[in-house]
């Protein structure tokens, strides 16, 4: 089958690999028709991941049609057509049980290897290096998915894919962000991020009673996006003053709830994300939080800060002082997408909310490491692309 | 009466190095230890430096060297020396009497992991010894001789096996089961599995105890260590397994998975 492989910074590659098989009793084997790039496949493309290694198959938002199951599979069979969440659960272990699907005990082959990092494994994921359980992702014509009863939904007659797929990650990461706001009548919402995530937050902040959500970027198709079809207000992070503006904006008060669904590859002209990149580059920091301080100084006191963002090592320079003086709760982590998938594949039945609008991009899959290129830079406005194989 | 027949009553152990007088008899089946500590590292080091000296000299002699000092690095690892047992002597501490391992000595190891299954299913589990190899990847087999008795067959480093007799010392259902092995042990071990039920429906605590001598002394566990097979992250990796099997009913494997390493054609290199 072809694949799109992961050769080191800068180079993904789309070559013939051998097709998945069964490994495991709980597997299926899924025929993939459509699948994307993600936010978060950019910081393997820009090497920030470790333990990444050549000939990684890519991938972790993707659907298609069940071609083969393993003999304990008992909900799935050949021809259902699934989204496939990002995150592998098993469905009976203490987190599975409690709803805490993406901290899962028992998917991650190297759970060792990020107990060294964490303390603790959370769980598997797709496409994700192999800290992550090196699982072979869904930028391929075929996957292999542990699990199979746990994880994938079935689709009903009458959706399109490109409606649904986005069920596999940033729909339920936007919507749990907003979620994690904690939304009350009259609260003020601000999203930093207007990529894919940040849009869904924003419309998931609407569908949650927001009274206000303001959207922070500096790209224009994504602030026009925020505006459009999210309905947000703007702030250009690049003419304004944040903190200000959204001072103003909240009359004196600052937002209720403030979203980073920006994460650890941030940009920005300020001094310290300038001194964030000089520190990365040298290897004294890991990650760039720019968004975050911003958030943390701008939320109101006794506000709620809401971290989607991805986040892989340590930070340097948090106002924990600023957070701490304000009583700001956070809240935080890997997406727990099977909490979310019947509801919000319900919303978009009903007719509450569209997914696709996020798409800009149309490509095969052999075009995808040109996809990954202007992603990344932000060219030909593009906000999201997906992969038909 | 052979040196297997011997029980711990008749000899009392000591700290000190000394010489043993044990009947010379046939090999048997377990390499006994019978080398000290201190000598074992002399006779593996010494070996070491007289191989590599007998190789680099070249020639019948550099062969003869070469060979001589590869027997001393045998001595030092395995802790066994034919001529010793020939003569009947042992500078071991220990004699090589244990039936287990003596208080203070070999490697401790203590790991616990919460299993959200009821300790009736855990125990049963656990208590048919022949179910362990499926959940320890060390074990090869186990078989189960009587009520109390089993042999246990382990790999170790570089390839080769391990064997053992144990026997069970304590049971208490659904709780507690301990062990130890028997005389002759190639690797003389004791240890106990408990089983309490963990707060709130969380299920059960399993806490293993392990107390055991790597088949090559210090030298040997040291070895293990720099080549990645630690003793207690093992007894961790096995308990996570034990984990997965009784909750998922599978372990989490990517083995024999696609990817770019395995493409059949169109890479460039």
């Amino acid at each position: 089958m072809r694949a799109l492989c992961w050769y080191g910074k800068n180079d993904v590659r789309v070559i013939s690999v051998p097709d998945p098989k069964i490994i495991n009793p709980h597997d299926a084997i899924i025929k993939i028709t459509l699948s994307a790039i993600c936010g978060s496949d950019l910081h393997l493309y820009d090497g920030y991941i470790p333990t990444m290694e050549k000939g990684d198959i890519l991938g972790h938002e993707f659907m298609g049609e069940v071609v083969e199951v393993g003999k304990e599979v008992k909900k799935l069979k050949q021809g259902d057509r699934v989204v496939v969440p990002f995150t592998i659960a098993c469905g009976r272990c203490f987190f599975c049980q409690k709803d805490l699907w993406a901290l899962c005990d028992n998917t991650n082959p190297n759970a060792r290897m990020l107990e060294k990092l964490y303390g603790y494994s959370g769980s598997g994921l797709f496409g994700y290096s192999h800290l992550y359980g090196g699982y072979a992702g869904g930028q391929a014509q075929y996957v292999r998915v542990p699990f199979a009863d746990v994880g994938p939904v079935k689709i009903p007659e009458g959706m399109s894919d490109e409606q649904v797929l986005f069920l596999s990650d940033i729909f339920p990461t936007g919507y749990m962000a907003a979620e994690n706001c904690q939304i009350r009548p009259g609260d003020t919402v601000a999203v930093w991020g207007c990529g894919p995530v940040g849009q869904f937050a924003i419309k998931s902040a609407w569908l949650l009673g927001a009274e206000r959500v303001i959207a922070i970027d500096e790209v224009p198709e994504r602030l026009r996006l925020a505006e459009t079809a999210g309905k947000a207000e703007t702030i250009n992070f690049a003419e304004a003053d944040v903190f200000d503006q959204l001072k103003e904006m909240t009359g004196g008060r600052g937002p209720d709830a403030c979203i980073d669904a920006v994460g650890l590859e941030a940009h920005g002209t300020t001094p310290d994300a300038l001194l964030d990149r000089a520190k990365a580059a040298v290897y004294l920091a890991t990650d760039r939080p720019t968004a975050l301080r911003q958030a943390i100084h701008a939320c109101r006191k006794g506000g709620t800060v809401s971290v989607p963002g991805v986040y892989g090592g340590f930070l340097d320079k948090v106002p924990f002082g600023a957070a701490f003086a304000k009583g700001l709760t956070f809240r935080m982590g890997q997406t727990h997408v099977h909490r979310y998938l019947a509801p919000l594949l319900s919303r978009i039945q009903k007719g509450e909310i569209d997914p696709s609008f996020v798409i800009t991009h149309r490509l095969t899959l052999e075009d995808a490491p040109y996809g990954y290129q202007i992603f990344r830079d932000k060219q030909d406005e593009c906000i999201k692309i997906v992969l038909r194989p | 009466m052979s040196a297997s027949e011997r029980s711990l009553a008749d000899h009392p152990q000591s700290h000190h190095t000394i010489v043993h007088r044990i009947p010379a008899g046939p090999m048997g089946r377990h390499r006994q230890i019978n080398i000290s500590e201190n000598e074992r590292w002399v006779s593996g080091l010494g070996g070491g430096a007289l191989a590599l000296y007998g190789l680099r000299h070249g020639g019948f002699g550099g062969i003869l060297l070469a060979l001589a000092g590869g027997s001393l690095i045998y001595r030092g690892v395995t802790g066994h020396c034919d001529i010793y047992h020939a003569l009947g002597i042992s500078t071991s501490e220990k004699g090589g009497l244990n039936a287990s391992v003596r208080h203070g000595e070999g490697i401790k190891v203590e790991k616990s992991v919460t299993i959200n299954k009821p300790p009736e299913e855990l125990f049963r589990f656990w208590r048919n010894f022949e179910n362990l190899p499926r959940v320890m990847s060390h074990l090869e087999t186990v078989r189960v001789i009587d009520e109390k008795r089993s042999h246990w067959v382990a790999s170790a480093p570089a390839g080769t096996t391990v064997e053992w007799d144990a026997e069970i010392i304590n049971e208490k259902p659904n709780e507690l089961i301990a062990w130890r092995s028997l005389e002759d042990s190639q690797i003389p071990n004791a240890g106990s599995v408990r089983f309490e039920r963990a707060p709130n429906g969380r299920g059960t605590e399993v806490k293993v105890a392990l107390n055991y001598e790597p088949p090559a002394g210090s030298l040997g566990s040291l070895v293990a260590k720099l080549f990645g097979e630690e003793p207690a992250q093992q007894v961790a990796e096995d308990l996570r397994h034990f984990k997965q099997v009784m909750e998922a009913g599978e372990t989490p494997s990517v083995e024999g998975q696609p990817s770019g390493r395995s493409a059949t054609s169109g890479r460039q290199k």
